[in-house]
């Protein structure tokens, strides 16, 4: 879950609320200075619609799974809940950028335990609880419920999200910091200890945005592009090392060497990555 | 440090300004004027360093050695050893050319890089230290035996350079050391007189190395201000005794010449005007001191506490002599003191700049977690801080009171001309 955010999104999303659906929301820059320039401007609009049918199709395939899974959770069945958890949180980790948009939605969907107040805490890290510290689906039905309605009313309100090149730009690195910031510590999925998948996720979804960009990155710098490359390979190479399965080992199985390792790995990854507004500027 | 600022002259925006074209532009005269009152007064400034009245806290970067080993000792320290991660050797002589860039900059109280009015990208520059004057910032590098091999390996084709005088301290009687705290491909050594001044070069250059190399330990250190000591006397250390009085002269060219700077037959030629460092950390046990009577404190240095003279005489630079008695026959400077067993014959000598550490509490114990990064500077260390180091661990009272947690030997680099890079030599 993204707090910095939030007050801008709730914003936006009370907007919609209210009426406005008809109308686009768009994320703004902050700084009126952050305007693209109009050479560049336009492949980057497409590379915004690219990157919002990547995000979109994220979204419907996490409906899907939520729907896997909460039905799994209101018919007790504890296994496949506990099968279909994390691959489910991936899409939504991939879609971040665009998911954390809706300042009020996030938190019901992704809140850790703390991040909200306790009577409010639901969504997925509320039945990860009672399935791995209580092994229990027996009182998480409502809060299956509310999720699948939670996740279907984000799906909709996703469709009105315009993205703009600035919301690309900061999105890649920001899906990097919330890997260094919760992933990488183990305090995402503190009690299945599924971070791996959600860090996983994070690198992919910021590796489509820096894939689109390419094309406009190679015309402005193409060091930055190959040094951007084998920072991503770097960060897969270790991944591939907690392989397990399907999956990914249990963050709990990490030495505290591996996750440095991981942590610095990111580190080295998201300083160049960090680079590409360069796309915004004139030649 | 001074930078044009972004502003809000957005016709400028999407064009690239880099510093170093708008001092070339304002010094043709027209385009200043076309530029006008945007706000970019403050480029009249950018190539003059003592704009803010500071004239003299800048220590040269270039010179026939590196400056931070013979230079007069900064309030501050921030100390990084860094692993090297990348194994391409071309990247790592690229990273010395930037890191040389950025530390003259950094040095003349400049920003890194060109501000880019890009707000699209991050600054290039992290801005701490944006106002701040040079406060006589001195940045010093090393390279650290693991460098040119590790593990057997040999990294980048660097072996057969490596001088023999460049490895691993013998381990030495109640050496306590962690791995954490231990060694490094690369150190990076950076003074000045105020520690965000310090803090902003190391964290810039960290930043210009992701993705080639990694931190594997950092300290920060200390000593009094020249603020809280305008007589600049000479510095105590956390047991509260003067800290560097015996040092050889850092004037005095042939002392330094004899005892620090790597000379033409010392082994290999590109480390000639070079110096090793040596680098320990040693936890100080403060609690056990504070309760160590007066007598036993000064008889542990060798010295008075007030004066710093030493014992049995009344001024801080009297003569040493080890071999005075009292009037029964013993010796007024105990034999197993930490002045007679570092002085020994006097001969072998190390240039010592140490700073105080204090890292708050030790969680397993709950006593302050302090105590002293002992650097000191050589030709030689088998021949001085190895012997001068052996006679200590065997003997000196001071052990009761001290702890060696880390320990780490660099060879640091010729200086550099401009136009050069720090590490040129050994690179070529
Ligand atoms: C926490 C550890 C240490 C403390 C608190 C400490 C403190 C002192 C003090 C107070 C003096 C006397 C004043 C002066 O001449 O500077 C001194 C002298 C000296 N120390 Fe240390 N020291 C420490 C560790 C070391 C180590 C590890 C070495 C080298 C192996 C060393 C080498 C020397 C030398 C060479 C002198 C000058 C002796 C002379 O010629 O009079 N010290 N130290």
């Amino acid at each position: 879950m993204k707090k910095t955010k939030a007050s801008l999104a709730v914003l936006l999303s009370t907007s919609l609320l209210f009426g406005c659906s008809q109308e686009k929301e768009e994320v703004k820059p902050a700084d009126k200075n952050a305007k693209e320039t109009s050479a560049s401007a336009s492949a980057l609009d497409d590379v915004s619609s690219e990157y919002r049918e990547y995000a979109i199709g994220e979204i419907e395939e996490f409906v899907k799974a939520t729907e896997e899974f909460t039905t799994a959770v209101t018919s007790g069945d504890i296994e496949k809940a506990k099968e279909v958890y994390a691959p489910a949180r991936m899409h939504y980790e991939r879609a971040e950028p665009i998911a954390e948009v809706f300042g009020d939605l996030d938190p019901k969907i992704d809140a850790r335990k703390g991040d909200v107040k306790d009577e409010e805490w639901g969504g997925y890290h509320r039945i990860e609880m009672g399935l791995w510290e209580e092994n229990t689906t027996k009182g998480y039905e409502e809060y299956a419920n509310q999720l699948m309605s939670d996740v279907n009313l984000l799906r909709a309100k996703v469709e009105t999200v315009e993205v703009t090149p600035d919301l690309l730009i900061t999105g890649a690195v920001d899906l990097l910091n919330e890997v260094s910031t919760s992933k990488v510590t183990g305090e995402e999925d503190r009690y299945s200890h599924t971070d791996l998948y959600d860090f996983v996720a994070n690198v992919e979804g910021a590796e489509k945005i820096y894939e689109l960009l390419t094309p406009a990155l190679k015309e402005k710098d193409e060091k930055l592009v190959t040094e951007i490359q084998q920072r991503f390979d770097d960060v897969y190479s270790l991944l591939e090392k907690h392989k397990e399965g399907n999956g990914y080992t249990s963050y709990t199985d990490l030495k505290e060497s591996e996750v440095k390792e991981l942590s610095q790995a990111i580190d080295a990854l998201a300083e160049p990555l960090s680079q590409i507004g360069i796309v915004t500027e004139e030649s | 440090m001074k930078e044009n600022t972004p502003n809000d002259e957005t016709s400028l925006f999407t064009k690239k300004v880099s510093r170093r074209n708008m001092l070339k532009t304002a010094g043709v005269g027209g385009v200043g004027v076309v530029i006008g009152a945007s706000g970019f007064g403050g480029l009249l400034n950018l190539s003059d360093s003592k704009a803010n009245g500071q004239t003299n806290d800048v220590v040269p970067f270039y010179g026939a050695n590196q400056a931070g080993i013979t230079t007069e000792a900064q309030d501050n320290l921030y100390f990084a050893a860094l692993e090297v991660t990348t194994d391409n050797k071309s990247d790592l002589i690229q990273l010395f050319k930037d890191w040389t860039e950025a530390a003259a900059q950094m040095t003349a109280g400049k920003l890194v890089g060109e501000a880019s009015l890009n707000t699209s990208m991050p600054p290039k520059d992290t801005g701490e230290a944006k106002e701040l004057s040079p406060s006589n910032l001195t940045i010093t590098f090393g390279v650290g035996p693991t460098l040119f091999t590790k593990n057997g390996k040999d990294r980048f084709g660097l072996k057969s350079k490596k001088p023999a005088e460049l490895k691993d301290l013998p381990k030495f009687p109640l050496d306590a050391l962690e791995d954490s705290w231990s060694g490094g491909d690369i150190c990076i050594q950076a003074c000045a007189d105020d520690l965000q001044v310090a803090f902003h070069a190391v964290r810039n250059l960290v930043r210009i190395g992701r993705g080639k190399t990694i931190i594997h330990w950092a300290q920060t250190g200390f000593q009094r201000t020249k603020q809280a000591d305008s007589q600049k006397t000479t510095p105590r250390n956390l047991f509260g005794f003067k800290d560097g009085t015996a040092n050889p002269d850092k004037k005095n060219s042939s002392e330094m010449n004899e005892h620090v700077w790597v000379k033409a037959g010392d082994g290999p030629d590109w480390l000639v005007g070079g110096s090793y460092m040596v680098v320990r950390r040693i936890q100080m046990y403060i609690e056990v001191w504070d309760r160590t009577i007066l007598k036993e404190q000064e008889n542990t240095f060798g010295r008075h506490r007030d004066s710093g003279a030493p014992l049995g005489m009344k001024n801080e630079f009297d003569k040493v002599d080890l071999e005075a008695k009292d009037k029964n026959g013993n010796r007024i400077i105990p034999e197993d003191s930490h002045m007679s067993l570092s002085r020994g014959d006097g001969k072998a000598k190390i240039l010592r700049r140490p700073y105080s550490y204090a890292d708050g509490m030790d969680p397993k114990t709950g006593s302050l977690n302090a105590g002293l990064l002992f650097i000191c500077y050589q030709r030689n260390p088998s021949k001085q801080f190895v012997p001068i180091q052996e006679r200590l661990a065997k003997n000196d009272k001071l052990n009761e009171y001290i702890i060696h947690r880390g320990s780490a030997v660099f060879a640091c680099l010729p200086g550099v001309k401009k136009g050069g890079y720090i590490g040129e030599s050994l690179f070529r």
